[in-house]
């Protein structure tokens, strides 16, 4: 990726800011998802919380459906692919989808490595749990990141503690010496020179939005106050009752975040969010967020 | 002096940045009480179904519409330039009307396409480092537009019309912060 690739790519990361990115797996959801005032679409063969149901090897989603949803839609269509899957990532940029999530949310394929994004044109969304795997995504070429959150739960609790965590260690970072960052590089497996550049810039080097569990729209506005620069919404909208109000009423409590007045405006009336899941009850190997570190 | 930004979505940020630069005084527009103390206003990058769902959302699509109207100077950059045009030709999406131009969205294609480009603009005696992504394009305009700069295929890419700049790029990213002089000149 030349140095003007990243420019590009980066910022559009930077124009979805202050924005709610939903999961569709239509092109009649990704109307709806536009209507509401969605920031982007992603395109998806089901959501997380059908994949969590359904079990089995999640993949990339069909080639028509991302072509169906990007001619419903002007808005940038995002679509995933498995973690360490160049040839689903080669499909998806040869489709000209405007960003690539390689997605902890799909099956990996590979436990080992992650795709070399800067070999690509388009650019690419990471999940992360901390700041070591953000920078490592970064260092990979990654030109906007996510906490992880757990997908499919409607439980906001690990988005939460995922957020809470990255926050922390910036600020931690931004308060240590210079010679104490060689030491923080080799502790959190990333290289000193992203440390250096979030010590300067007192944030990470691109856009961090949050996603896995966010269900309404007091909780999208939670990892805003937490810091988030944006949201993603998966099953949330389309699994709750009234997709199409619910949409819209996380939109407005986002970019009205630190208004509560309006979002308890906007949460009046809105039938029920989806069901969701004790995180407590989930065990560990179907937690989606300990994949791809 | 003050300048608003439109405060709902986009590069808010970069453009609040850019100001504090040139020591302007900036705040975020969200209301029509927003729109009092102000001496101009930015509508940001971003993606305009948003913003223009936003401004119904907090009635400000009238109120804004009048203020430029009357004069108040008005800085678009790219989903600014799609709110504020006559029309748009590849989507069904309301607009303000304010800038008569006709502009195709993501006129340049999806994101593959997004590039920066070193532009001539009139006035200024070096290049500008303009950075397109998906841009829309500006298909035709009234000839009592002026044209400031155009791309490689002689689309306008900067255009004044009377009180409103409006720019299919983002002056807003990178340090170049000669575009933000000359809307703040244009003010004083």
């Amino acid at each position: 990726m030349d140095k003007d690739r990243v420019i590009t790519n980066r910022g559009l990361a930077q124009m979805l800011k202050g924005g709610v990115i939903m999961d569709v797996t239509t092109a009649q959801q990704a109307t709806i998802a536009q209507e509401a005032g969605a920031v982007a679409v992603m395109a998806l063969e089901r959501v997380p919380a059908d994949i969590r149901k359904a079990g089995g090897v999640a993949r990339m989603c069909d080639p028509l459906k991302v072509k169906e949803i990007q001619k419903a839609v002007t808005i940038p269509v995002m679509a995933k692919c498995r973690i360490g899957h160049i040839v689903e990532a080669r499909v998806l940029e040869s489709l000209h989808v405007d960003y690539i999530d390689e997605s902890e949310v799909l099956t990996p394929a590979d436990e080992e490595n992650h795709i070399d994004k800067t070999a690509f044109t388009i650019p690419f969304v990471c999940g992360c749990r901390n700041i070591g795997e953000a920078l490592r995504r970064i260092s990979e070429g990654a030109s906007m990141i996510r906490t992880k959150g757990e997908a499919g739960t409607g439980n906001v609790v690990e988005a939460v503690r995922h957020m809470r965590k990255v926050q922390a260690q910036i600020r931690q970072i931004v308060s240590m010496a210079d010679d104490e960052l060689y030491t923080a590089a080799k502790e959190w497996q990333v290289p000193a020179s992203l440390l250096r550049e979030v010590k300067e810039m007192k944030k990470l080097p691109v856009v961090n939005f949050a996603a896995g569990g966010v269900a309404t729209p007091s909780d999208a506005a939670l990892m805003m106050l937490l810091g988030a620069d944006g949201v993603f919404v998966g099953s949330g909208i389309f699994k709750s009752q009234n997709p199409s109000v619910m949409a819209k009423a996380i939109v407005e409590a986002v970019a009205h975040w630190n208004e509560p007045n309006i979002i308890a405006n906007v949460s009046v009336g809105l039938g029920d969010a989806m069901k969701g899941l004790d995180i407590h009850l989930i065990d560990d190997k179907d937690r989606l967020s300990d994949r791809g570190i | 002096m003050k300048i608003g930004i439109l405060g709902f979505q986009g590069s808010i940020e970069e453009h609040e940045c850019v100001f504090r630069r040139l020591s302007i005084a900036t705040k975020r527009v969200k209301t029509p009480q927003d729109l009092e103390d102000i001496d101009g206003i930015v509508l940001p990058g971003g993606e305009s179904t948003h913003m223009l769902r936003l401004l119904h959302f907090n009635a400000l699509w009238d109120p804004l519409r009048k203020v430029i109207q009357k004069g108040l100077p008005t800085l678009a950059t790219c989903a600014g330039v799609v709110l504020l045009s006559q029309t748009i030709d590849n989507t069904k999406q309301e607009a303000l009307h304010l800038l008569d131009v006709v502009v195709s969205r993501n006129g340049y294609g999806p994101q593959f396409f997004s590039f920066v480009e070193e532009v001539c603009i009139e006035g200024f005696t070096e290049k500008f480092r303009a950075v397109f992504i998906r841009a829309p394009i500006v298909r035709s305009l009234n000839p009592n537009i002026s044209i400031l700069s155009e791309d490689r295929e002689h689309n306008p890419i900067f255009v004044r019309q009377d009180n409103i700049f409006g720019l299919t790029f983002h002056p807003e990213i990178g340090n170049d912060d000669r575009i933000h002089s000359m809307f703040i000149q244009s003010i004083t």
